[in-house]
């Protein structure tokens, strides 16, 4: 493999890792604070990329310039995965709080499955994308390789900031340490003053934002068509479960490990680039049962 | 816990289900399809007795229809039952070895695991266009079945007897299992698995017992599936299949064998209902209803027939409490 080939694998490993890991971010925030692997995350990120290719289109004839359009992206994927996100908390998953985790787990797989149809309804089943994005942000010559800036930079780029920003959040503001006070213990936390409730939707209101952020990044990248929820939700899944669940510098790294992997793959062994994630998985898992890295639980009797 | 089901009502539905493919040539499809996916929802029903959930057991269903076409492409005029068999057995085995590993992880690990395997095997079968025919499946000869040849109608009523006959008799077992030391184990692992462990029994290989059964029902499903179809596709062992095993097995509840069966039934007529009136909005009927189910039925069919809901059980911390 020479080294050219090994540039363009890592580039295109880490942009995909950046969207992989902005998916899982959210789904496994939802995870630490309810418990609960959301499988309507698949969803928002679809809804995400298919609201950002349709606000783009819309705004392509009124305006040229690029930074509204990069903009539009952030506020495509804020008002629709927020609103959806808090929606799907406060209408449906708040109900269910006492019940079994699995459960719970199924009514996110039917949330799933009606949203799946309603994107049918509004998008039919026709590729969509939004590719003259990702050429206007120019390109970048790196060892005698051609590469996007959308790809190098920018996607790696916001995955970053929204680490850093999460991890700001988390620790800095009142409204983080309190879902991090949630995530440790619910019960304690909410005989301490916090109202577990309303950081609930905040958790989920954020997740879904970040989950459609992942799809609208993605959209001037791939063509989105019926069902690519469905194979993101389950790639995610891998993700978090080979970081440890809740763990969020341990999906930042799992998500470049699983990306890399992935478009090595694709262009040493093609007939595995979807097994990758999966492989992975599977590894981490038999040596560790419970992710690379899980925190210690007690055992309780 | 047992509830008396009565062997009138079974015989009565066992005699209504004949009659119907008798009279109704259409209904022969619909309904083998409704007894092999009770047939699957009750493996993972048998797991759900343990608290476990897993998604991704359409692998087996893939392994058994795999295997089924496998036997009868390589083996010409083999009998329609022996390649069954060899799809049973060949899942029994993917079970047994799987089942090695798988029963060390409880709960989300363990439904994890489980897809990631599935999902390697369904890119496989997808990619290996040699050997699996790629994503078009693999096409077969319609074997005879006990020695006798048969055209297309008199096939699909011969496998809708042979469907029935083994539904109902592996249900009978499986409820005999389900009453069995054994099978009392397994709800235990979801009662309290600590102290499961501290009476001196090894709740792992209790576990690893149950998953190759239900690894062997499901993939009894998927060979009589492969073999009515005379094709075997990926899709068979794709996720979103297993997560309609997982629906059926909530809907029918896993109070008693005959839930997956009930839950089958009923996940069909939905199914037939949304081919009729909302063919683009089945989806979204089949997840109302899920939703519908979780919140005024969690203990499925069987349990809401059986009883009005009981207070909430003390939760494990209340008993230690006490």
């Amino acid at each position: 493999m020479d080294l050219n080939l090994l540039l363009l694998a890592t580039v295109d490993g880490l942009s995909y890792a950046g969207s992989l890991f902005l998916i899982s971010l959210g789904l496994t925030l939802i995870c630490g604070v309810f418990g609960v692997i959301n499988v309507a995350h698949g969803s928002l990120y679809a809804f995400g990329g298919y609201s950002a290719a349709s606000l783009l289109a819309w705004l392509l004839p009124h305006t040229s310039s690029t930074p509204v359009l990069v903009a539009s992206l952030f506020v495509a994927a804020a008002v629709v995965g927020g609103c959806l996100g808090a929606l799907l908390e406060r209408s449906l998953l708040r109900h269910f709080q006492d019940r079994d985790p699995v459960l719970q787990l199924l009514v996110t797989f039917a949330v799933f499955m009606v949203l799946e149809d309603v994107q049918r309804m509004v998008w039919g089943a026709t590729p969509v994308n939004a590719g003259d994005l990702a050429t206007r942000l120019g390109t970048t010559e790196l060892l005698g390789v051609t590469f996007m800036n959308y790809q190098l930079l920018f996607i790696p780029g916001v995955a970053l900031v929204a680490y850093a920003g999460l991890q700001l959040l988390l620790r800095h503001s009142t409204a983080g340490r309190q879902i991090v006070a949630v995530i440790h213990h619910r019960e304690v936390a909410t005989a301490l003053g916090i109202n577990a409730a309303r950081i609930g939707t905040l958790t989920f209101a954020l997740a879904g934002a970040l989950g459609a952020l992942g799809g609208a990044l993605s959209v001037p990248m791939t063509s989105f068509v019926p069902g690519l929820g469905a194979e993101m939700i389950v790639t995610s899944f891998a993700v978090i479960a080979t970081a440890g669940l809740g763990q969020v510098t341990g999906a930042l790294v799992a998500a470049v490990l699983i990306g890399m992997a992935r478009s090595l793959a694709v262009y040493t062994l093609p007939e595995l680039e979807v097994v990758m994630p999966y492989l992975m998985m599977v590894a981490v898992l038999l040596v560790r049962p419970h992710g690379l890295f899980s925190a210690t639980a007690a055992r309780r009797i | 816990m047992r509830t008396p089901i009565s062997p009138v009502a079974v015989a009565l539905a066992v005699l209504l289900v004949l009659a119907a493919g008798w009279a109704w040539p259409w209904s022969r499809m619909p309904i083998i399809t409704f007894l092999c996916f009770g047939l699957a929802a009750l493996g993972l029903t048998v797991l759900m007795r343990a608290g476990q959930v897993s998604f991704g057991h359409a692998m087996y269903a893939a392994v058994g229809g795999y295997a089924t076409a496998f036997a009868v492409r390589a083996f010409p005029g083999i009998d329609g039952l022996a390649a069954a068999a060899a799809g049973v057995l060949a899942s029994l085995a993917a079970g047994a070895l799987v089942a090695a590993f798988v029963s060390r992880y409880r709960g989300i690990f363990f439904g994890m695991l489980n897809l990631g395997l599935s999902m390697v095997l369904f890119s496989l079968a997808g990619k290996l266009y040699a050997w699996t025919g790629g994503t078009d499946g693999l096409r077969f000869e319609r074997p005879p079945l006990l020695g006798v040849a048969m055209e297309r109608g008199q096939f699909e009523l011969a496998m809708l007897v042979l469907a029935l006959s083994l539904a109902v008799g592996i249900a009978w077992m499986v409820q005999r299992y389900f009453d069995s030391c054994a099978g009392q184990v397994m709800l235990a692992i979801r009662t309290n698995e600590t102290r499961l462990e501290y009476i001196g029994l090894s709740a792992r290989s209790v576990l690893a017992q149950g998953y190759v059964l239900s690894a062997g029902l499901v993939g009894l499903a998927g060979a009589l599936l492969a073999l009515v179809q005379s094709l075997v596709t990926p899709e068979s062992g794709y996720w979103i299949r297993s997560g309609e095993y997982v629906f059926i097995a909530i809907l029918g509840g896993s109070g008693h064998a005959i839930g997956a069966f009930l839950g089958a039934a009923v996940f069909e007529l939905i199914k037939l209902a949304a081919a009729a009136w909302f063919t683009d909005a089945w989806q979204i009927l089949l997840g109302a209803t899920l939703i519908a189910v979780i919140f005024f039925a969690p203990q499925g069919i069987v349990g809401w027939r059986r009883r009005a809901p009981k207070p909430a059980q003390p939760t494990p911390a209340a008993q230690e409490a006490r």
